[in-house]
């Protein structure tokens, strides 16, 4: 193989290469799929001088380490972490160089979940429909990363950014999710429907990149029957028989057979990629625009 | 007709039956390949159709709804032929089912002529009307951890073919040795919503 790759060293608990995903393919049951934590990856991607359509490494919570075969720009966003480079450490949120053979270090979130790493030249693995992403619910794309991966790179394309640390929201103490009620809503009790948005839930660690679930009060049901699948957004807020919001990530199923009380404003998402288990929710309806 | 905004940029339309799904759908592509409707995606379902992707859902809400929805036109496309064999665990239950010899529950599901009425579950698993409704069959009460790729399965009122081997609750009736998805094929699924599939006996059933 060509110099232009990277070698995983140390995978992390879920590291998968992600990019803008591959919406348009819903109606053939394939998810959009793409990077969680969708600013995160575009800012990194920037910092290195990449296309904002590049991939990038998605970690999960404890970070990753990589050695890339060739010296390449590199830089870590998302999540804040310690970053190393042959032992020593460098920048989070900047761009880094990664001499030819050196260990790049990404180390635990010290806040939040996801972490993004670009690399110049972006991880260049074969598309699937248009899409490099790791789709963990139907299998499309990489494999998530295991020790000893090696991905090819792509050719370097433009010079990196010239900044010190780029500014970066930080993980929410407190996740605010703005919703807009339906289509099910009817489905539920007025009771339900006044908890969903007045009472507090939880980020469950039962989360992934399918959705994040919560845990708090159930919510009832005012209907019993069985609502037949129907097609599914993404920041669908689905609920299933336990009465729990779910609400719907980038590897969300197409279809679904549980009602959707609300959706989450698309703009919401990036910081419930970033909401660890146990951070306090709190669904606020807004009006539609 | 109903119809439900999702959000900011989705409309849910929801109709009475999977027929009238099936034909706003299709009146829904025409649209879209003509230019009116610029949408992201477009997703049927049982009985609704979903559009993601659009600039204003509430506009769209109340033209869709005042739209007459032309009957599907069918004479018009190919029909897919899966070759079959009628070899499944659960072909001697269903045939029980429909109070028919197995040879007779083949021969029925051979000479039925289907639509992909949807698509979900898998990337490339078909959702397939066509059986007439007293040939509705339960799922199995107890799901199996894997079915084989290429399984003909039946469950409620439709038809299914597993693209590759997963868990399922569905009767296995058959094989199709046809290649459902492949990703690295144009197109990658066989089978889109509104084709029309035909199954052929091969060798002994």
């Amino acid at each position: 193989m060509s110099d232009r790759a990277l070698v995983v060293v140390r995978a992390g608990a879920l590291t998968t290469v992600q990019d803008r995903g591959r919406p348009g393919h819903a109606h053939l049951g394939v998810p959009r799929s793409g990077a969680l934590d969708a600013p995160a990856a575009a800012l990194v991607n920037r910092l290195v001088g990449n296309a904002p359509d590049a991939a990038v490494l998605e970690t999960t919570l404890n970070g990753c380490a990589i050695r890339p075969r060739s010296t390449v720009i590199a830089a870590v966003g998302g999540a804040p972490s310690p970053v190393g480079v042959g032992g020593r450490p460098v920048a989070w949120g900047a761009p880094v160089v990664v001499p030819a053979g050196e260990l790049l270090e990404v180390g635990a979130a010290v806040a939040g979940v996801r972490g993004y790493v670009a690399v110049s030249g972006g991880i260049a693995v074969e598309p699937v429909l248009g899409s490099r992403s790791t789709d963990l619910l139907s299998g499309l794309g990489p494999a998530p990363l295991t020790d000893g991966t090696v991905l090819p790179l792509g050719k370097a394309a433009g010079p990196h950014a010239r900044v010190d640390v780029a500014p970066q929201p930080r993980p929410p103490a407190e996740l605010v999710l703005r919703v807009t009620f339906g289509p099910r809503e009817d489905w539920f009790t007025p009771a339900a429907v006044q908890d969903f948005t007045s009472r507090r839930y939880r980020v469950s660690s039962a989360s992934n990149r399918i959705g994040l679930r919560t845990e708090g009060p159930a919510l009832e049901r005012a209907l019993s029957g069985e609502l037949p699948s129907e097609g599914m957004v993404l920041g669908a807020v689905q609920v299933p028989p336990d009465g729990r919001p779910v609400v719907f990530l980038a590897d969300h199923p197409t279809t679904g057979g549980y009602p959707v009380i609300a959706v989450v404003r698309a703009t919401d998402l990036p910081a419930a990629a970033q909401a660890a288990p146990g951070t306090p929710v709190r669904f606020l309806a807004v009006r539609r625009r | 007709m109903k119809a439900l905004p999702v959000g900011d940029s989705a409309l849910l339309v929801e109709v009475a039956s999977v027929d009238e799904a099936q034909a706003l759908h299709a009146e829904l592509l025409r649209r879209r390949a003509e230019g009116s409707l610029p949408v992201r995606e477009i997703v049927p379902a049982a009985r609704t159709v979903l559009l993601d992707g659009l600039a204003d859902p509430v506009g769209w809400a109340s033209e869709l709804t005042t739209a007459r929805i032309p009957p599907t036109p069918s004479s018009t496309q190919v029909v897919v032929e899966l070759p079959v064999r009628y070899d499944g665990p659960d072909l001697a239950d269903v045939a029980a089912l429909w109070g028919v010899s197995e040879p007779e529950a083949a021969r029925i599901h051979a000479a039925t002529e289907f639509t992909v009425a949807f698509c979900g579950f898998a990337p490339g698993f078909g959702y397939l009307t066509g059986l007439p409704t007293r040939y509705d069959v339960p799922r199995r009460a107890t799901p199996r951890t894997a079915v084989p790729a290429g399984a003909v399965a039946l469950a409620g009122p439709y038809t299914g073919v597993y693209p590759r081997s997963s868990p399922g609750g569905w009767q296995l009736i058959g094989t199709t040795d046809a290649v459902l998805w492949d990703h690295a094929r144009v197109p990658a699924a066989l089978l889109s919503p509104g084709a029309r599939i035909r199954f052929v006996p091969v060798g002994a059933a």
